[in-house]
């Protein structure tokens, strides 16, 4: 095959990439966007087989069993994984693609003649920078994942690990960075490119680790991106038309979701990165004197519920916690045999990822045309009898609108107060995770119910039936 | 004045263009298939691979060495994994997601 009709289908599998993409503006056409994006994977696979055939019958062996192994132990995990635990996955995918491309720019480093970006032994300037670049920004993107799916994974603990100076150490290994990157540019040493490779893995690790569970959606969104930017590195070097374009749909994608993520908590880019905020057990504000608050059993929801007129169901990462989404979806369908209507209200950063409450909704069957997103249903709680808030805590406070003072001001929040009766499920009166006191608590019009989301609802199930 | 154009600036020029085609594309995705939108990012950037089957075959021609046919192979298989578990679980994901009518006719059905 020819060079020039080579470059020609790598650029055809990079605009069926971007069909892929395009496909998921609608969840009718994203099923076919799915397989556009399969077909640009299978195309560039096969375009470069035949560009550079592969010599030996080893080389073919390597390839097929490469192939094969990755490829079972993929589909095995994509067939098996919970739903719940998309946000592990989705983590530890990037991680591999970090590692993938520093492998890449190592074999591109020791074999630079067969990647053509070489003569005489001698690597392109311009290539020595790009490869550089590619395996920095893979090596950080690969621990800095596998810090994320610890945390996400729950096998390490979601507080904030601050370390003293972690600033300056962060700051000094930028700059390290730099030299070793510029060293490799003047020498192409192999010390060079391996100083590059360890510095970003540590750089990685010491970038997540002081980030708080919570902030996982912006980090989870922030390091998607990474891996689009050094997979465009690794094509430039390659100087391959289908890696340059992914890797500038993914960072560029990866980017825009960590703007929406850093919008839903009203927080800066750069306060989320510089990380402190937020741990699974902060409880810091709570302040320590039992207000009263009005307590509701399992019978009572469900006899208040039966009897309303609109239900609007607002779940929260407690739910994926619990895993009760079905019982939800059980209750949902008594309540609409019942002539309720039942909508569910999702805020752009409720759960550990975005879009993570509309697939665990989706998994148990709940139509998407019932889910709605937060701009749009904001103004319907007040004309709904019930808001049921399963899991859900800092995205319902009203603090975040009429108190300066909170550290959620100005959070877009979901106004569940505007309904008639507000019911919290709730395990029991802890703070979410930002630390702070949740007002709606002690309202007149609120009823909690304390218990565990799933067991809680299948009781509200129970005493429907 | 220099007349023969770097390579490199039609590559670059790709890259800026395909970053305004991402901005704009991924904008219009519905935020109910963010996770899906990860996973299949995930997914296609994995066409990384495209240089990991360069190195194993490198390896086996006379200009290339051995370690960079074992980092190639390494690559290969981390990017198998995130091809085949990246593709697959995002249709899994996407095959749930299901409209309200077809579902009330087919309860009736039943």
């Amino acid at each position: 095959m020819s060079a020039s009709l080579a470059a020609f289908l790598y650029l055809v599998s990079g605009a069926l990439f971007i069909m892929a993409l395009r496909g998921l503006s609608s969840p009718e056409t994203s099923r076919q966007g799915n397989m556009y994006g399969m077909i640009g994977m299978g195309l560039a696979i096969v375009t470069t087989l035949l560009l550079a055939a592969p010599a030996s019958g080893l080389a073919w062996a390597l390839i097929i069993g490469g192939i094969a192994i990755g490829g079972a132990i993929g589909a095995v995990t994509a067939k098996r994984i919970a739903m719940t635990a998309m946000p592990q996955l989705v983590a530890a995918f990037h991680s591999l693609v970090g590692l993938a491309a520093v492998f890449v720019a190592a074999a591109a480093y020791y074999s630079p003649e067969a990647f053509g970006i070489a003569t005489n032994g001698e690597i392109h300037a311009q290539s020595r920078v790009e490869m550089a670049l590619g395996a920095a920004i893979g090596a950080l993107t690969f621990t800095g994942s596998i810090i994320a799916f610890l945390k996400l994974d729950g096998r390490m603990s979601g507080k904030p690990i601050i370390l003293p100076a972690r600033h300056l150490i962060n700051i000094a290994l930028a700059l390290a960075l730099v030299v070793c990157i510029y060293s490799f540019f003047a020498g192409q040493s192999a010390i060079a490119f391996w100083l590059i490779v360890v510095i970003s893995l540590v750089l990685g690790l010491l970038l997540i680790v002081p980030i708080g569970g919570a902030d996982m959606p912006v980090v989870i969104s922030m390091l998607n991106s990474y891996s689009g930017w050094a997979a465009a590195g690794i094509g430039f070097t390659l100087a391959n038309t289908a890696l340059i374009i992914t890797g500038a749909l993914v960072g560029s994608s990866g980017a825009i979701l960590s703007y929406i993520m850093c919008k839903g908590m009203n927080r800066s880019f750069i306060s989320v990165i510089l990380g402190g905020f937020g741990g699974e057990t902060a409880a810091a504000a709570g302040g320590g004197e039992a207000k009263p608050v009005k307590q509701g059993s399992a019978e009572d929801a469900a006899f208040i519920m039966k009897n309303a007129g609109s239900v609007i169901i607002v779940p929260g990462y407690g739910m994926a916690v619990a895993q009760a989404q079905h019982a939800l979806r059980e209750m949902a369908d008594h309540l609409k045999k019942a002539g309720v209507t039942v909508k569910y209200a999702i805020h752009p950063v409720a759960g550990r990822m975005p879009g993570h409450m509309n697939v665990l909704l989706a998994e148990a069957n709940v139509p998407y045309d019932e889910v709605f997103e937060l701009e749009d249903i904001n103004s319907e709680f007040a004309q709904s009898d019930v808001a049921f808030v399963i899991g859900a805590n800092d995205v319902t406070n009203p603090a975040a609108k009429d108190d300066p003072a909170s550290p959620i001001y100005g959070m877009p929040v979901l106004e569940v107060w505007k309904a008639n009766t507000v019911m919290f499920i709730k395990r029991g009166m802890s703070s979410g995770y930002a630390g702070i006191d949740n007002g709606l608590f002690y309202r007149d019009n609120t009823m909690m119910l304390f218990g565990d989301a799933k067991k809680m609802t299948e009781e509200i199930v129970k005493g429907m039936g | 004045m220099e007349h023969a154009i770097d390579p490199f600036v039609s590559l670059f020029a790709i890259f800026v263009l395909a970053v305004f085609v991402g901005y704009y594309v991924v904008w219009n995705v519905t935020p109910a298939l963010h996770t899906p939108l990860m996973s299949v990012t995930n997914a296609i950037s994995s066409v990384i691979v495209v240089g990991a089957l360069l190195a194993v075959g490198a390896g086996a021609i006379a200009s290339g060495s051995t370690l960079a046919m074992i980092f190639g192979f390494l690559a290969l298989i981390l990017a198998s994994v995130n091809i085949f578990g990246g593709f697959l679980v995002t249709q899994r994901m996407l095959a749930m997601y299901k409209k309200k009518d077809p579902a009330a006719k087919s309860a009736k059905t039943h």
